[in-house]
């Protein structure tokens, strides 16, 4: 389609391609180091071998123990065994019924808190984001009361790139002592991940946001923090997560998390100066333009905008007939297409909030890309204001 | 939307009939683009692959149109449930084209569902893809398509354009059984312009066997063909649910005033109808005429159904023109009805009298009266009772 002979891909935090060091470091796993983790044989030793030289990497890069790591089959898993594990094990054991989150998180974390609250009697509350969709720890801490056993803030959002104080929410949960959990899928590779200076208890990550495979996640769990198990089985990754460890995905996860720690100063870097070339062309160029989320505390691979009067989907199919991969941040599953909620949350109107569109960053992408998307979007964005 | 000067992409002359384009490929070096409005059924699925196979560029689209919220998929519009998207989709992928949602909900709500409850509310018998086809599938999306960049958008309706004299003519699909120019008949020169019908030269047998031909994962798919927003198919229950307050019991009177019976509530009637009256009668009774300002249902026999003549309103002339006297014509005054040779005098304010040759049964109030003259459409209007601004 179109004229573009090269297809230009802006939607990493939809997904990445796995870099092909990660695809050579899962090789062996498939056909010939294929046993099962937990059988005890010179087969599964070989696996396990594998699996725990992933998880000793996982927790080397950060820095908690490889006994705290548990993989899992996407984020969206990892997520849910952390929030319905807590509030479980809270409710065993009495200690509360009550879970502090935002309204802006990934559905992986608010749908799971609203079955908690629909199925399971947990009562909500969700602190308010301010107009850039960043949370105010004074805010979160008044809303924790004595009852409170779980806080559940994202690191970064995936839809308009707000990155949130972590340092400050972490201390807040450390002071009142509740239990802290995090998804920070959008977060890997992008952000640092030092999980003392955050003082977080859960966090969620997931492999193909950062140039590993598809199909497998980490759940990081800080000692002396009791979870029920919300998948029963076996005795796999200590019980956290039943059923066969995914070793090929787990090294892969591995081999992936440790490459983009590696180079991420020097990509977040290159990756920001094209995004703010990016954000700057496009609020030029283009009347009737805002940027989505906060100008600085926002990831570095990350541009998202809202355009008025115009629909996001409309913008990514004329983005895709010119050869452009973009992402409506209007969270367009089918069925779905109210304004974005995350928008919504930050006090945009309706018709701010129908037009918007995620720019998402990544290795492949360069100067050309940010100057192809500057030169035929105030086009398309003209074209369909005009077609009313 | 911007009247564009057509070019001919195919060289065939300015009096080619369009359908002859299939047989010919837009230049190599510019080949159009065309949208293509994807349904998940096999007519629009064999659309596609025809342009496709011509060369021309060719994205799909889906319209996401209204739905009613529910507890459960009874409420969902039939035309773009999720397996009919998957279905879409699945065709796009198999034609290797782009495939994309493009969403109609609130121009469909208030052009299409608004306007059939109100219809409803006045008494009269809506007829909704006429109102979503000029206002949103050749509305809303054709300006979609021509903002993206395209020349054309296609879709698989039964019907044909042709170009002569300067203007745009609608003509039948060539396939009787499935015509769907009535549904095409508020098209302007604009619109007519921009649309190409691949299908209008085939008969649906043809069309099936293209589909299992290509492979089309939707060939054996089964025709759809009631109102798409109506998810269990009852207008009168969807009726009940969106606008209950419609449903006010009445009287049902003779045409000589005497009360038969008690009616459940206007909307659940349309004229014509026979069963479900609840009145018993030495002969048949149907319902003749819905009176709203009165809450009451009048009924009368077979003999007293018929009628040779009706007022129309809103009259739309595909020629952009309005005859200057009295002409004859052939008129269909439902969809599936048997074309009637007709007289019609335009009237002022895009009104217009109907005299069939022979009586009519059940001409409906709210529904539309398409003219003809042969194959070609003429234009067409709603029918209703006999304003006074007319007479």
């Amino acid at each position: 389609m179109g004229t573009s002979e090269r297809y230009v891909y802006l939607d990493h935090s939809a997904t990445t391609p796995v870099d092909p060091r990660v695809v050579e470091a899962m090789a062996p796993y498939w056909s010939e180091i294929f046993g099962n983790s937990e059988s005890s044989h010179a087969f599964g030793q070989a696996a396990m071998s594998g699996l725990e030289q992933a998880r000793e990497t996982v927790a080397d890069v950060l820095g908690c123990r490889p006994a705290e790591i548990a993989f899992t089959g996407s984020g969206t898993e990892a997520d849910n065994l952390a929030l319905r594990g807590v509030a479980w094990a809270a409710r065993e054991s009495g200690r509360g019924n009550h879970i502090v989150t935002t309204p802006i998180e990934h559905h992986a974390v608010g749908r799971t808190v609203d079955q908690l609250h629909d199925l399971f009697g947990f009562e909500v509350t969700r602190v308010p984001v301010d107009q850039y969709g960043r949370v105010d720890p004074d805010d979160l801490a008044a809303a924790i009361r004595s009852d409170t056993i779980l806080v559940s803030v994202m690191m970064a959002n995936n839809e308009v790139g707000t990155v949130q104080p972590m340092v400050r929410i972490g201390r807040v949960c450390r002071e009142r002592d509740v239990v802290f959990h995090t998804d920070a899928v959008q977060a890997a590779g992008r952000l640092p991940l030092e999980l003392d200076d955050i003082n977080v208890d859960l966090l969620a990550l997931s492999a193909h946001k950062f140039y590993g495979p598809k199909g497998v996640g980490l759940l990081y769990v800080r000692r002396d923090t009791s979870l029920i198990p919300a998948i029963t089985g076996g005795a796999h990754e200590r019980g956290r997560r039943p059923g066969t460890v995914n070793v090929a995905g787990a090294v892969g996860l591995a081999a992936a998390l440790r490459l983009v720690e590696e180079e991420r100063v020097a990509e977040t870097a290159r990756l920001r100066r094209l995004r703010d070339r990016l954000i700057e062309g496009v609020l030029a160029c283009i009347p009737d333009s805002r940027l989505t989320g906060h100008p600085t505390h926002r990831l570095p691979h990350h541009a998202s905008f809202a355009f008025r009067g115009v629909e996001g989907e409309s913008l990514v199919l004329g983005l895709d007939l010119e050869g452009i991969a973009a992402s409506s941040g209007a969270a367009c599953a089918e069925g779905e297409p109210e304004p974005s909620f995350v928008l919504t949350a930050m006090g945009l109107f309706p018709d701010w909030s129908i037009g918007s569109l995620r720019l998402t960053l990544g290795h492949a992408n360069d100067e050309p890309d940010v100057a192809r998307v500057l030169e035929v979007l105030p086009g398309i964005v003209e074209r369909l204001r005009a077609s009313g | 939307m911007k009247p564009l000067q057509r070019q001919d992409p195919c060289g065939l002359g300015a009096a080619a009939d369009r359908s002859a384009e299939f047989t010919a490929k837009p230049s190599p070096e510019f080949p159009s683009r065309v949208l293509v409005a994807l349904s998940g059924g096999v007519d629009s699925a064999v659309a596609a692959a025809l342009l496709v196979e011509r060369g021309y560029g060719v994205f799909g689209a889906m319209l996401r149109l209204w739905t009613e919220r529910g507890p459960d998929d009874a409420h969902a519009n039939r035309c773009c449930t999720p397996e009919a998207v998957d279905r879409a989709r699945r065709v796009a992928d198999r034609l290797g084209i782009p495939f994309h949602l493009v969403n109609a909900e609130a121009a469909f709500k208030d052009q299409v569902v608004d306007y059939f409850i109100a219809e409803y509310s006045a008494g009269r018998t809506p007829s909704p893809c006429i109102p979503c086809n000029r206002t949103v599938r050749f509305g809303l999306l054709l300006n979609r398509a021509l903002a993206l960049g395209a020349r054309f958008m296609a879709t698989g309706h039964y019907a044909r354009v042709r170009h002569a004299q300067g203007r745009y003519q609608l003509l039948r699909g060539r396939d009787s059984h499935k015509d769907q120019s009535y549904f095409l008949h508020a098209l302007s020169q604009e619109q007519l312009a921009h649309v190409l019908f691949p299908l209008g030269g085939l008969a649906k047998g043809e069309v099936r066997v293209i589909a299992r031909q290509r492979g089309l994962p939707v060939a054996e798919q089964p025709e759809s063909q009631d109102v798409c927003f109506l998810a269990d198919g009852d207008y009168r229950r969807f009726l009940a649910r969106q606008a209950p307050h419609l449903f006010r019991p009445g009287p049902i009177r003779d045409t000589s005033g005497r009360v038969l019976g008690q009616h459940r509530g206007l909307p659940a009637y349309t004229i014509g109808q026979r069963k479900g009256l609840g009145v018993a009668a030495p002969e048949p009774l149907y319902v003749l005429a819905i009176d709203i300002a009165e809450n009451t249902l009048i009924v009368g026999t077979a003999k007293e159904l018929g009628q040779d003549e009706c007022w129309v309103e809103g009259m739309h002339y595909i020629s952009g023109e309005t005859p200057a006297a009295a002409f004859r014509a052939t008129a269909q005054i439902r969809y599936r009805a048997r074309a009637a040779t007709v007289t019609v005098t335009p009237l002022p304010h895009n009104g217009a009298r109907i005299h069939f040759d022979s009586l009519q049964q059940g001409i409906t109030p709210g529904q539309f009266v398409v003219l003809y003259e042969g194959e070609i459409v003429l234009g067409g209007g709603v029918i209703c009772k006999a304003p006074k601004s007319m007479l």
